[in-house]
């Protein structure tokens, strides 16, 4: 059975708000929604930002005398859920997913545009939810784990909203990774084969896989401890002969996943942009497709590698131990391919390119401090300490904020047709690389010598690399400036950018930028060669 | 004045290219009923991994009853072969046909619904009695609300095949696989269910 492009459709999409207002409706386009996701992502972000500020300057005297110690705990449950939920997810996936994955398969929308636009509009509504929940009664307390016993006994308001606030970002989370399943499987234009795609559209089908499997598991088990927390059940409450250990299971059977769903996207688009910034195709583009495909296989068996202390049996730390040891294998080809796709390129030093580098160099070390983690003797030394804050800021932070930035150098002209400043943009990364490193590099010294996470008191001893430690945060802070004056500024005044400003071979430079509201004017171009660079140019027309 | 001149090089480029697609909305369902087993998965993990670790209290074992659930398999069973009949009538174009076997799926959910209340009301625990008890309830009950949301799916679908030449014709019998689809897949949570949590 086929199905006609409805005409019908096109007009109801043309009566739709114009300009800026279309952002503010329920539009059925996907660049429109790709954006849409990136603006609120990055609403959330500076509140995000704005919790990590609050923690820091808690952070640089050792007493507690910021603010009280159950609004730290507050503060640092919102910081985590904000920043992973609302900003990292939604933005890596959604936004850069939306706008670009249509693009690349030479369609005109993607697989389910209705459901797209729901996705989208659970998102706001679910992280105000959050945020309010705060004023209300106070916000959850038990970190974005949510670990029972500590979820069940803190305040029960404020669990109860971040639990159902979680459920319906995950539920976005899934409508949005079987639209990419859908777009990537079906949609592809006739003649353009799989292993033709950009490597972004494997990294988001290992993402939406990972997605469609595991965010269900979190579903359940949240609703599980909501009965626990309201109906006083006892699947997680000792007292009650439950066990806590189940939801750990649970939780991280999605929450580990959920590490490469955020990071994995991020390696999608860092492939994308270093071949046109140093001029040369992406290095072992088939190596790159297994290694996604068996990081998300090995992804899906490495979970009890978070639960070393939680009395887990000798056999299971062995088998997790090694199983996340082998997930170095394929991460460690696609940086080595990173780098030999820069290796003797024709490099431009722009933001775009800076910030490519600069997670390159952040995530190898966040990615040896994982391998670090993995081994038992090591982790159960440094579990619930400082060093796995810095550990897993270095992927997430280091990696995929790093990542996010570079996108909206390298997309910016796409989405806009004006260029950012070069200027501000290297100075926007220099300020961010620099507090990042000073901000979480001291942090693993402090989890060596023993500090341990979530606390808004320490040992006087380490109040100077924490001081230190804040610094770098408050330089991270500065550094939005530069980035927001920029977007504000180039969006209006900034240099025309032309179609294909990069001289870029993916599809979605070959329309006009900003593009068309159905991506083409005519027939979707066929792409056999997404990073056909380095041939002479009439060759390749 | 540069919108409406982009709105109609839209009209013009669809009139020029007429494009067509495969159906892909199956995919999508197959898609999200996976994700949907998921989360069954999940609960039926917690709950054997909670019969092999945590075992109850002396006076808490309770061996079920087996006639009710046994005879809501065989009204599930018996549903799914219902459902296929309704599908089969309808591409023959006999929608009064394929009425009376949808409405006679849907008739045996809602005594399958019945006698899960039935269950629910004789039986000696409660919620919150123990750690068996609550993952009882949660993984029948979530069941329990798949099969009220498909029993009212196929109410929708049976109204929609009233008419001929209506919304759900041979034609058009989307609606209707895809209802079928995701009452198979209940059935089969339920037959999965039903030998872990009262044969096991």
């Amino acid at each position: 059975m086929t199905i006609s492009i409805d005409p019908q459709k096109t007009n109801n999409e043309s009566l739709q708000p114009k300009g800026w207002l279309r952002y503010f409706s329920f539009s059925l386009d996907h660049k429109v929604i790709g954006i849409q996701y990136l603006v609120c992502g990055f609403l959330f972000y500076l509140i995000g930002g704005t919790l990590a500020s609050a923690i820091r300057i808690e952070l640089a005297s050792p007493m507690s005398d910021f603010m009280p110690r159950d609004v730290y705990n507050q503060v640092l449950t919102l910081h985590g859920t904000i920043m992973i939920f609302l900003w990292i997810v939604p933005v890596v996936n959604g936004a850069f997913g939306n706008y670009l994955i249509p693009f690349y398969v030479g369609a005109r929308d993607m697989a389910f545009p209705r459901l797209n636009a729901v996705a989208f509009w659970l998102i706001p509504p679910s992280g105000l939810m959050l945020v309010v929940s705060y004023f209300i009664e106070g916000a959850a307390q038990a970190g974005w784990t949510a670990y029972p016993p500590l979820s069940i006994t803190t305040p029960q308001s404020g669990q109860i909203i971040w639990i159902l606030s979680v459920l319906l970002l995950g539920g976005s989370s899934i409508f949005g990774g079987i639209n990419f399943i859908a777009t990537i499987i079906k949609l592809r234009r006739p003649g353009l084969k799989l292993m033709q795609l950009p490597m972004y559209c494997w990294a988001m089908l290992g993402t939406s896989l990972l997605v469609v499997l595991s965010t269900p598991v979190l579903a359940g088990t949240l609703i599980l401890l909501s009965f626990d927390i309201i109906a006083n059940t006892g699947f997680f409450n000792p007292v009650l002969g439950g066990n806590v250990v189940v939801y750990q299971h649970l939780f991280w059977f999605y929450s580990h996943p959920a590490v490469y769903i955020m990071v994995l996207p991020a390696f999608g688009l860092v492939s994308e942009i270093l071949p046109i910034h140093a001029r040369k195709p992406l290095f072992g583009y088939t190596t790159m497709v297994f290694s996604i495909m068996g990081i998300v296989v090995l992804g899906l068996v490495v979970w009890a590698h978070h639960m070393f202390t939680s009395g887990t049996p000798p056999w299971m730390r062995l088998f997790f131990t090694i199983a996340t040891a082998f997930i170095a294998v394929p991460t460690g080809i696609k940086f080595f391919n990173w780098v030999a796709t820069l290796w003797g390129g024709k490099i431009s030093i722009n933001s775009a390119m800076l910030f490519s580098c600069g997670f390159i160099i952040n995530f190898v070390f966040g990615g040896i401090t994982g391998v670090a983690l993995a081994q038992v003797p090591f982790d159960i030394h440094v579990h619930d300490t400082y060093f796995v804050v810095a550990h897993f800021h270095y992927i997430v932070y280091g990696g995929t904020v790093f990542i996010i930035f570079s996108s909206i150098y390298h997309w910016f002209p796409k989405v806009t047709g004006k260029m950012l400043n070069e200027k501000l943009g290297i100075l926007h990364f220099i300020i961010t690389f620099i507090g990042f490193n000073l901000c979480f590099a001291p942090q693993h010294w402090l989890g060596l010598n023993g500090m341990p996470r979530r606390v808004a008191e320490y040992d006087p001893q380490f109040q100077f690399v924490n001081q230190i430690s804040s610094l770098g945060a408050l330089l991270m802070a500065i550094s939005t400036i530069p980035f927001l004056i920029n977007v504000f500024i180039s969006a209006r005044n900034g240099k025309d950018a032309g179609d294909n400003p990069w001289n870029a071979l993916t599809p979605e430079w070959l329309t006009s930028s900003p593009p068309p509201v159905e991506n083409w004017e005519g027939e979707a171009p066929l792409v056999e060669e997404p990073y056909g660079y380095g041939k002479e140019i009439s060759e390749q027309k | 004045m540069t919108t409406l001149d982009s709105s109609k090089e839209i009209q013009k480029n669809n009139s020029e290219v007429n494009e067509t697609h495969e159906d892909f909305r199956m995919f999508g369902l197959i898609t999200f009923l996976i994700a949907d087993g998921m989360t069954f998965a999940g609960f039926f993990a917690a709950y054997l991994t909670y019969k092999a670790v945590n075992p109850l209290p002396d006076g808490a074992i309770y061996e079920l009853e087996l006639p009710i659930p046994t005879l809501n398999t065989i009204l599930l069973l018996v549903s799914s072969a219902t459902f296929h009949k309704a599908g089969k009538a309808l591409l023959k174009d006999k929608n009064s046909e394929s009425q009376k076997w949808l409405f006679f799926t849907a008739f045996l959910g809602i005594i399958f619904l019945i006698c899960q209340l039935f269950e629910y009301f004789h039986l000696p625990f409660g919620l919150t009695d123990n750690l068996f008890a609550s993952t009882f309830y949660a993984l029948t009950g979530f069941h329990g609300l798949h099969v009220t949301l498909g029993t009212l799916m196929i109410l929708i679908i049976s109204w929609q095949s009233r008419i001929k030449g209506g919304r759900l014709t041979s034609q058009n019998i989307f609606p209707l696989e895809a209802v079928e689809l995701y009452w198979h897949f209940v059935d089969g949570i339920w037959v999965i269910l039903f030998i872990i949590l009262y044969l096991l």
